[in-house]
């Protein structure tokens, strides 16, 4: 090395080096940020949920009452988490099987399949206002699209919306169609990471189709399978848009959801208190069931070594 | 491989052409309701070509709400957040990806866990916040914290591709006396306009569509935004379906715009985060 060079060299680590204080103002927008819109509100909501708090007088301190209450003496509140797991277990495996196989299909190289896969992810970017809005027309009992369709192949439809049986499982349905486009995307991103030598290597040793799902895509995108149920988990839980325009929690609190039944006695009720104890235990609740995926994962999940 | 087989390619094709009718029949429904008056709305069976058609639907729309102003707001406030979040996040991952100081790793290893915060916990302090210093019924709670970091998820995305942009191109632009900011701002930050693209698309779906954080935070009639005000009209005109499929459309007309204008970034943002809760 010249002795240009080494200088040189030598330069740019000072340069470097000597970046510590710069950096510190360049995430300093983070830091604040922080403190003022995450670690503060955080704390406070602690605070708050050990407090009756009606936003005008201050906070008043009254212990685990918040916890106790709505553990023991609130019958909305376990209908809410019902209304919720119900849900959860409905929606999840049929979105992550569907949106899956939704990305099989349009990961084959056939012509114009790029106009099918806009097609399929085009409900994805529409807001979850106009959703509902779509979908409460398609979903009228009388008038709708999807009852005519039914009645076309001799099936008389329900009430939907209206009805204690149906309302759940209408809102997965409205779910598949706005969001199975966009999961698509993210597994068909992982499917096309996949290399082709090894369905050819199971395809050699005689394999089939739906082994060289089972044997290679599976265990390949597993990682992704993983993340996806965890996040989906996540989301459904926090259903809220869509119940609070179309169903506003009815009939008889059927679509009564847990972040719905939070709103409503934070910003209808004004129990601020009660509603941070919400909170938390939806953030126990969630943190729970992740900690119990990542067990799980262990046995199914497979990384490449 | 082998060429795959007719029947099987008829078969996917069939498949293909189904699932897109379910998948677009929804959006024509809207549309042929949103022309239609109620004459032609309440008849079984379903018509699914209005005619004749009929724009009054439309015209109910801009006279029940101030949709001018819903738009204008709704713009606002998405451009702004926009803004923020472009130049705080990218700031602030500059200084994760490009220079180099003690408690780096470990510090973005924390940003990425406060994403697993869900909003409801934070939601009522920051509230509680906003009325105190005023706030409330403004645009600044939807706007002014996207200026702080802009999110753990996009710094982490801004981090990842400022990583693939060689190194040595700041060294010489140091070596000829160029300042951090000016390296940033004048070097890193024009090229990485696909990045910047994808989270400009990302922050313009989740501004737009919002509904949670206008519902909050915003009270008076003026201050509206278009979600706000369409399920607005869902709640007083519930039986009017011409009407709100007519201020669906018109809610859904920009993002369609865009979304053909910007398909790659959009494609770009669904494969990274499937967008939608």
């Amino acid at each position: 090395m010249s002795s240009t060079e080494r200088n040189r060299t030598s330069l740019v680590t000072r340069l470097r080096h000597s970046q510590s204080a710069l950096a510190y103002l360049f995430i300093s927008p983070w830091v604040i940020g922080f403190l003022v819109f995450g670690l503060y509100p955080f704390a406070a909501s602690v605070y708050y949920s050990l407090c009756q708090y009606d936003v005008l007088r201050v906070p008043k301190f009254i212990g685990l009452r918040n916890y106790r209450d709505l553990l023991f003496h609130d019958p909305y509140f376990w209908k809410a988490i019902y209304n919720t797991l119900f849900y959860t277990v409905l929606r999840v495996p049929l979105n992550i099987a569907g949106s899956l196989l939704l990305a099989v299909l349009v990961n084959q190289s056939v012509r114009g399949i790029r106009f099918f896969r806009t097609a399929y992810f085009l409900p994805s970017v529409v807001s979850g206002v106009a959703i509902s809005a779509i979908w409460m027309w398609i979903f009228n009992p009388q008038y709708g699209i999807l009852n005519a369709l039914l009645e076309m192949v001799g099936i008389q439809g329900p009430s939907w919306l209206g009805s204690t049986t149906w309302a759940k499982p209408a809102l997965v349905l409205m779910s598949l169609w706005s969001i199975g486009g966009g999961r698509m995307l993210v597994f068909l991103a992982a499917l096309q990471g996949i290399p082709a030598q090894l369905y050819e290597s199971v395809a050699i040793d005689g394999g089939g189709k739906w082994r060289q799902f089972t044997h290679v895509t599976l265990p390949l995108i597993s990682p992704v399978l993983f993340l996806w149920l965890i996040i989906e988990i996540m989301f459904s839980f926090q259903i809220f848009t869509e119940a609070y325009v179309m169903t506003q929690g009815g009939p008889l609190n059927s679509t009564l959801f847990y972040n719905l039944y939070l709103y409503i006695k934070a910003f209808d009720d004004f129990q601020m208190g009660y509603a941070s104890a919400l909170a938390w235990l939806l953030l126990l609740m969630t943190l729970a069931i992740t900690i119990v995926q990542f067990r799980l994962s262990r046995r199914w999940v497979y990384y490449e070594a | 491989m082998k060429p795959a087989k007719p029947w099987r390619k008829a078969l996917v094709y069939f498949y293909l052409t189904v699932l897109a009718a379910v998948f677009l029949l929804p959006f024509f429904w809207m549309l042929s309701t949103s022309l239609k008056g109620s004459e032609q709305i309440f008849t079984y069976p379903p018509r699914w070509i209005p005619r004749p058609v009929r724009w009054q639907n439309y015209r109910d729309v801009l006279t029940t709400m101030p949709f001018v102003r819903y738009l204008f707001n709704t713009t606002f406030i998405t451009v702004m957040s926009i803004i923020g979040v472009v130049f705080s996040s990218s700031l602030v991952a500059y200084a994760f990806a490009r220079l180099r100081w003690k408690g780096r790793d470990s510090l973005f290893l924390f940003i990425i866990g406060t994403m697993m915060l869900p909003a409801q916990v934070t939601m009522i302090p920051v509230f509680v916040l906003y009325k105190h210093i005023g706030w409330l019924d403004s645009f600044k709670p939807l706007v002014v914290p996207l200026f702080f970091g802009g999110g753990a998820f996009n710094i982490f995305l801004m981090r990842q591709f400022f990583l693939t942009i060689p190194q040595e191109l700041s060294d010489a632009a140091r070596i000829d006396g160029c300042s951090e900011f000016r390296i940033y701002w004048s070097i890193i930050l024009p090229l990485s306009k696909p990045a910047v693209a994808t989270i400009a698309i990302l922050v313009f779906m989740m501004q737009w569509n919002d509904f949670l954080g206008p519902l909050i935070f915003l009270s008076s009639k003026g201050k509206g935004t278009l979600a706000l005000g369409l399920a607005m009209l869902v709640g007083q005109h519930t039986t009017e379906y011409g009407m709100l499929m007519a201020a669906s459309v018109l809610l859904l007309i920009p993002v369609v715009v865009i979304f053909f204008l910007f398909q790659r970034y959009f494609v770009q943002g669904l494969m990274m985060t499937g967008i939608k809760g």
